[in-house]
């Protein structure tokens, strides 16, 4: 057998072997016993009047089934077919994020979002956020109409109220102040004009919670646009990233993951891929996907912009800049790499300081990467926010300034860190108003709030870059008497008419000229069915000229990275919680975080080091709390200790600690919010100086999915190479079990080969599932979508610590040490700076299944498609099958978690407004029962279906999972391997041929392996090889 | 209120049975043109049955006129041109449309994308029917005569007789072998040369209640007794349930009996999802309203349970109707899988729906029921390529039922 390469390890639990780790690490069941009893367990006078009201119950059972309704529509819409789903194209909006999507809808409810393929954008890829957003649209917590100081009121008299208010403010000249999140449609832009035009004192002030307005401020410097590039990350071959956490949360992650990944892809015919550098101080998604990862402080950010820009110009022959340190652990690496990849590489910067940001457009322009990876032609929209005019907008409500202020979809109060402030500023305007869709923090600080709908209940248009433009439409009616926000403007304007109407005249008068051979009628219904407009003729100016001062940023920079030597806090946006506008969707709370697989908290990261030193502990699942003062505020808070994280750094996720969100959300965590700092007037989001840290005794358990379906020391479930070794050897890294019976040869047979089974014969189709280790950034979208798909429940953070957490793909994230196998102490430390790999993993649907051989009835047996079928309604729940399988991914329904008030933050299953967001063609599963991923099966059997209506045969555009529908890196690809055509059979160059009277395949892609080859479970489901750009000696150093 | 104009206005307008004797003769030759060809003549029906019958009768009126004859009545141009778009020849002042318009309310027929050639092959069907109008009434008048004749002597009049002929027997051989019994007793009783063992039986008499206190009776009964418990309590269960025979009451006393049977409205034409999606479609009253617009008064009620329709669109009050067929949650169930791809018949699972008064659940809509379905139907694999990988596996499609590929695994069902 061969050695395996590496040693892997899922959390520093399992490498330091923590009693809680070993106790649980090959039972499947964390106790014996389903619930914890109280009583002590059930007395024979229970069972028997258990038994009597079993047997009432059943006997009335069959007296009378219950009366059920059929109400049909009163006038059938022609395009709605009750059991037939119907697709729009819309657009997510938040903020700045945005998302080009088409919306599932069953007998009129939004039940499903995938990404809209047409968009130029996002590429038809999706995000766990807006994969979730469809059960923020049935979130109770929503309000049902308008309010006047907490009290309902009518729209009307709210109308009238407020335009008189606004009036009387314009009579005397006053102040009016706007206040958004960058605003990206065009339409609602035009309509703050009118709003202008109305009332003359109004202003419109944008502000971000994750700001970028210290990019901004340096392009309009260096390039004279007030704007941010265009990235094409598919065009760079060395990628440097100083913090910016470009796949999880940085300006447009899911493009940027589209694109990064393209040059991620490889293949015999291409074996070239890119070469990405991460410098950051938290563990972030992206730095755990790059192939050379250097942790830093914040306090050192300034020293490595410089340092990589001096590496850089001296190559370039062009002027160095005072300041800088060039000895940073690969930065001399990356700038060989960078010089050598000129025009075809890309530098970003997550920082929001405008003087790092001019250092770092001079690196891209001495590298020529202007018109080739960054471009200004088509720049992006996304993060227009202004943090210099939120701050004097706060000192002028202070001052008494300003006399009206109105919130369009925005809560600063929550997520400025002036919010408190705020807030008691605001008593002091004459008339406050929200647009919020709940009492949240700032609705709570305002007089008047004006509900506005959900954007699945709204008409919209965006334009996230120049020229590329996209409409929302309303995909169900009103669920509350909310109103279209822009309405409101107008009617305050004292506008008459509908938004859609409006945006309809604006799109008639902006967008449409070019297409005129059809009219506007053809063009707006093409541009709604599309979901997007793009103008093909944006004019090809050539890229700004430049005037980047480095020197003068390198100045500034010189004396603002100084830190005091002690701990320095960094804040970081969580890929499910972003900002926390969607707290209170429990599908993203309980999502587990893409590193630290963390739910339903935030908490302080540390490294490894620094915890030894402040003699913070772990066991069993337990870890010291630590009190965090900051500026004299104190907070106590748990503590994950996280590899990867730069020694002397702490990390913090804003986002949480929300008030005024809902139930799901109210007291999650701890709001960091306050602790955003200040530099050259912009938000920067880490504290390098005065953080305290006091270790209590108090022990926490932050609820953590990492360790808990471990591989059992089967370390060749992974199998990677590094990129020069694959280029000499596509089979590299593949491990190749053989086995010896006594009839063959030494080692001549594949485990496969030998088997109790007779196989299956597959004569339709046979389903299978490919993922390429080399592309998932883990970026956990496909477990949200799934989760939106199958009606999986959420179980709160409780049940999480249980070990019963249901989500049916996970994705695993491995550390894996980077010393080599010769150097034993090296192996016996977990790294401080591992490298990573994530690995998505749901039912393998295995050709000889040991789930199927155990089960007593039957309930879970294989389909003639190659399935491995779940029947809920046979299971009685022996949970033989989740102990035998070695995989992992079986889970139970230990209780009832729908219509079941213990479980009410599973607002999916306990109200009837949650309710609505089910998939009705998946069965709701009930307690007891055994439930796992099903490859979609009822999308197959649709697919199907719509192929034998149309007497055809199935092609790939008819069947997809939820999963690899969701994917924004196309990781996961789906496809019948029976079919020749399909991009799975052609992607693993499945060749068949026959013997022993069967028809075997075989899959000729030196890449691919199935997991744990070597027990002869022979799966469906196929991973390809995870490469590393990497030179492995290096690693060793 | 708008909606009612609107389903009004979009309702059926028709030829009329009025006879134009002074057209007639120009017009006759026309009969020639209409094809005679059988396959011409099927299409026709099928086209007539889904598009044209929930308002047209060969002969009698319904919405719009009977249609016996048009072909010789009109000219076929002319009925083409209506049948595409009854509103344009009307608005072009043609006579004989608007009074026809006139005559049938205003009632607007609604255009139709039909080819000429769908149109004639109506025309053929229409004439093939016309033709066989006088004989085709006559044998299903006979067909039905007879039929119910045999069935009511054979499966109730005959054997009630034959089991009252045989009980009657039985009991007067019972008092017939009672009066022997007691005959010779007593003969026997005035004999006096018998023995004492013989006069000691002569003597005995029946003891009924040691025999029920016996040990052997009480021992039977308690048998029988928790046997028959025990068989009423697993058939009660497996009757759990099971709904065969449910005939809830409507909110409206709808008739599929005169709907469909009497009318013979395709059952496609209301159940508008059965050919493309899982749900076959409760009507909603705008389907209704196609011939309701003007129906105002039915067979059984009058106007008592037709106004519940006006009532539900003039409250904006959806009907709530009572479901007959209910599957359980975890049970899916596609129409479209069945009625469209597999060519199933509505009656094969719905019984002779045409004949109920008030709908009933005809099958079991048990699991077992399905499975045996699937066990014995072969697959409906004609002109579809979908099937063609399978045909070959199979070698032949007369081996290939729905079992055998794959209708008996739990996810075709279950998910």
């Amino acid at each position: 057998m061969n050695k395996i390469k590496k040693r892997y390890w899922k959390g520093i639990e399992e490498f330091t072997n923590d009693p809680e780790f070993v106790k649980h690490a090959d039972k499947e069941f964390p106790e014996y016993l389903p619930v914890g009893n109280d009583e002590g367990g059930s007395s024979r006078r229970d069972f028997l009047k258990l038994m009597g009201f079993g047997v009432a119950a059943a006997s009335l059972a069959a007296c009378e089934a219950p009366v059920r309704k059929a109400i049909p529509y009163l006038n059938k819409p022609d395009t709605v077919d009750p059991g037939i789903p119907n697709y729009y194209a819309s657009t997510y909006l938040q903020g700045g994020d945005y998302c080009s999507i088409v919306v599932k809808t069953r007998e009129g409810r939004p039940i499903k979002i995938e990404g809209n393929k047409l968009s130029k954008v996002t590429m038809g890829g999706t995000s766990a956020e807006v994969q979730a957003s469809v059960l923020t649209l049935y979130d109770k917590e929503r309000l049902d109409g308008p309010r006047k100081e907490g009290n309902a009121i009518s729209w009307d008299d709210l109308d009238k109220e407020i335009t008189e208010q606004l009036v009387s403010v314009l009579s005397v000249g006053g102040q009016i102040r706007i206040i958004t999140n960058t605003m990206l449609s065009p339409a609602t832009l035009r309509i703050f004009e009118d709003f202008k035009e109305k009332y003359p004192g109004t202003n419109v002030v944008t502000y971000d919670p994750a700001s970028s307005a210290g990019m901004l401020q340096a392009n309009e410097a260096n390039f004279g646009m007030r704007v941010l590039p265009s990235y094409d990350f598919s065009n760079a071959m060395t990628i440097v990233s100083l913090s910016a956490d470009f796949l999880g949360t940085w300006i447009s992650p899911t493009e940027f993951t589209k694109l990064y990944n393209k040059t991620r892809k490889i293949n015999s015919k291409n074996n070239k891929m890119s070469r990405h550098y991460q410098f950051e101080s938290n563990l972030s998604l992206t730095g755990a996907n790059a192939d050379y990862r250097s942790p830093v402080k914040p306090s050192d950010e300034g020293d490595v912009v410089i340092g990589l820009y001096n590496l850089i110009a001296s190559k370039a022959g062009e002027s160095t800049i005072s300041g800088g340190k060039s000895d940073f652990r690969y930065l001399k690496k990356a700038a060989n790499d960078l010089w050598s990849n000129k025009v075809k590489s890309l530098v970003v910067s997550g920082s929001n300081d405008p003087a790092v940001q001019t250092i770092v457009n001079g690196i891209n322009s001495m590298l020529g990467n202007y018109g080739s990876t960054i471009s200004f032609n088509r720049h992006a929209n996304f993060r227009q926010g202004d943090d210099r005019a939120m701050n004097g907008f706060i000192d002028d409500v202070k001052g008494g300034k300003i006399d009206a202020v109105i919130f369009y979809n925005c809560n600063p109060v929550y997520n400025h860190p002036r919010g408190a402030e705020l807030s008691e500023a605001l008593k002091g305007a004459r008339i406050t108003v929200t647009t919020s869709d709940r009492m949240d923090e700032t609705a709570s600080s305002v007089t008047y709030v004006a509900p506005d709908h959900h954007f699945l209940e709204s008409w919209n248009d965006a334009e996230p870059k120049k020229g590329y433009f996209s409409l929302s439409q309303p995909t169900i009616s009103p669920l509350f008497n909310s109103r279209q926000a822009q309405e409101s403007f107008m009617a305050w304007a004292g506008n008459e008419g509908n938004y859609f109407n409006y945006l309809k005249e604006f799109w008639r008068i902006n967008m449409y000229k070019e297409s005129a051979a059809f009219g506007f009628q053809y063009f707006w219904d093409k541009s709604l069915q599309d979901g997007i407009y793009e103008s093909e003729n944006v004019e090809e100016n050539s890229e700004p000229p430049q005037n980047i001062d480095a020197q003068a940023a390198a100045a500034t920079v010189a004396q603002n990275y100084k830190g005091d030597n002690g701990l320095e806090l960094v804040l970081y946006y969580k890929v499910a919680i972003g900002d926390g506008t969607q707290a209170n969707n429990p599908w993203l709370q309980e999502m587990p975080d893409t590193i630290t697989k963390a739910v339903w908290d935030n908490y302080v990261t540390i490294s490894q080091s620094d915890a030894r030193e402040l003699g913070i502990t772990s066991e069993l699942g337990f870890t010291n709390m630590v009190n965090l003062t900051i500026d004299g505020r104190t907070a106590k808070l748990p503590v994950i200790i996280q590899p990867g994280q730069a020694k002397g750094t702490l990390g913090l996720a804003l986002g949480y600690g929300r008030t005024k969100a809902g139930k799901v959300a109210d007291g999650v965590g701890f709001d960091a919010t306050p602790w955003i700092k200040s530099l050259n007037d912009n938000a920067y989001y880490a504290v390098t100086s005065g953080v305290q840290l006091e270790v209590t005794g108090e022990m926490y358990q932050v609820a953590q999915t990492q360790t808990h379906e471990t591989f059992m020391g089967r370390d060749n479930v992974l199998q990677e190479a590094t990129l020069k070794e694959y280029q000499k050897n596509p089979s590299a890294g593949r491990w190749h079990p053989r086995i010896t019976t006594w009839m063959n040869e030494e080692k001549s047979l594949t485990p496969g080969e030998v088997t109790l089974w007779k196989g299956h014969k597959y004569p339709d189709h046979h389903w299978g599932l490919m993922i390429d280790l080399n592309s998932c950034t883990g970026c956990s979208a496909c477990t949200i979508a799934c989760q939106a798909e199958n009606n999986v429940p959420v179980v709160g953070r409780e049940e999480v610590v249980n070990r019963r957490e249901m989500h049916w793909i996970r994705i695993d994230r491995y550390y894996s040490s980077d010393a080599s196998l010769d150097n034993l102490s090296g192996l016996e430390v977990a790294s401080e700076n591992p490298e990573i790999t994530f690995q998505p993993l749901m039912c393998q649907h295995c050709n000889n299944a040991p789930c199927e051989t155990v089960c007593p009835v039957a309930a879970t047996t294989h389909s003639s498609e190659g399935l491995n079928m779940m029947t809920y309604n046979r299971c009685i729940g022996t949970r033989y099958c989740a102990n035998n399988c070695p995989y992992k991914v079986r889970r139970f329904n230990w209780f009832k978690y729908h219509d079941n008030k213990q479980f009410d933050k599973n607002l999916s299953m306990n109200n009837d407004l949650g309710k609505m967001v089910l998939n009705p063609d998946v069965t709701v599963r009930s307690r007891g029962v055994m439930e796992k991923c099903t490859l979609c099966v009822q999308r197959i059997q649709a697919g199907k279906l719509a192929a034998k209506i149309e007497h055809r045969t199935t092609t790939d555009d008819d069947i997809d999972t939820a999963c690899a529908s969701a994917c924004p890196a196309d990781a996961l690809v789906f496809g019948d391997m029976n079919n020749p055509e399909s991009n799975i059979s052609k992607m693993l160059k499945i060749k068949e041929y026959e013997g022993d009277g069967t028809i075997h395949k075989t899959m000729e892609e030196e890449r691919a392996f199935t997991m744990l080859e070597d027990v002869g479970t022979r799966p469906n489901v196929t991973y390809l090889t995870k490469i590393r750009n990497k030179d492995r000696e290096e690693s060793n150093a | 209120m708008p909606l009612k104009i609107r389903l009004k206005c979009s309702a059926v307008l028709l030829v009329s049975v009025l006879f134009f004797s002074g057209s007639f003769h120009k017009l006759n030759a026309q009969a020639e043109a209409v094809p005679a060809d059988a396959d011409v003549i099927a299409a026709g029906e099928k086209l007539f049955r889904q598009n044209c019958a929930a308002c047209h009768r060969i002969q009698e009126k319904l919405i719009g006129p009977g249609l016996a004859n048009v072909y010789d009545r009109r000219d076929i141009a002319w009925i083409q041109a209506f049948v595409k778009n009854s509103q344009k020849v009307i608005q072009s002042g043609d006579p004989y449309a608007v009074d026809m318009f006139e005559e049938y309310n205003q009632i607007v027929m609604p255009p139709v994308d039909f080819s000429d050639e769908e149109i004639l092959s109506i025309l053929a069907y229409i004439k093939d029917q016309t033709d066989k109008l006088p004989q085709a009434a006559v044998t299903i008048e006979e067909a039905v005569d007879t039929g119910a004749a045999a069935e009511q002597g054979l499966f109730t009049g005959y054997m009630n007789y034959i089991l009252a002929g045989l009980i009657i027997t039985l009991i007067l051989m019972i008092v017939v072998l009672v009066m022997i019994s007691s005959v010779m007793q007593k003969f026997l009783r005035t004999r006096s040369d018998l023995d004492e063992a013989d006069r000691e039986i002569i003597a005995q008499r029946f003891n009924l209640l040691a025999l029920l206190q016996s040990r052997a009776f009480i021992g039977i009964v308690a048998f029988v007794f928790t046997a028959i418990a025990f068989k009423t309590v697993i058939d009660q269960l497996y009757e759990i349930g099971v709904q065969q025979g449910y005939a809830p009451e409507q909110p409206i006393a709808f008739s599929h009996k005169v709907h469909a049977g009497q009318y013979e409205i395709d059952c496609n034409y209301c159940h508008t999802g059965v050919m493309k999606s899982k749900n076959a479609n409760i009507p909603s009253p705008n389907i209704c309203m196609n011939c309701h617009s003007s129906i105002t008064e039915g067979v059984n009620t009058g106007t008592k349970e037709i106004s519940k329709i006006y009532a539900a669109i003039e409250e904006n009050r959806p009907i709530e109707w009572v479901r007959v067929h209910n599957l359980p949650d975890f049970a899916y169930f596609n129409h479209s899988q069945h009625v469209n791809v597999g060519k199933v018949e509505c009656a094969t699972c719905h019984g002779p729906v045409e004949e109920m008064e008030v709908v009933r659940q005809y099958s079991l809509l048990t699991m077992g029921w399905c499975v045996d379905c699937h066990r014995t139907t072969k697959v409906n694999t004609k002109d579809n390529a979908y099937y063609d990988k399978l045909v070959e596996f199979h070698n032949s499609p007369e081996l290939m039922t729905v079992e055998s590929i794959g209708g008996l695994e739990c996810a075709k069902c279950h998910y």
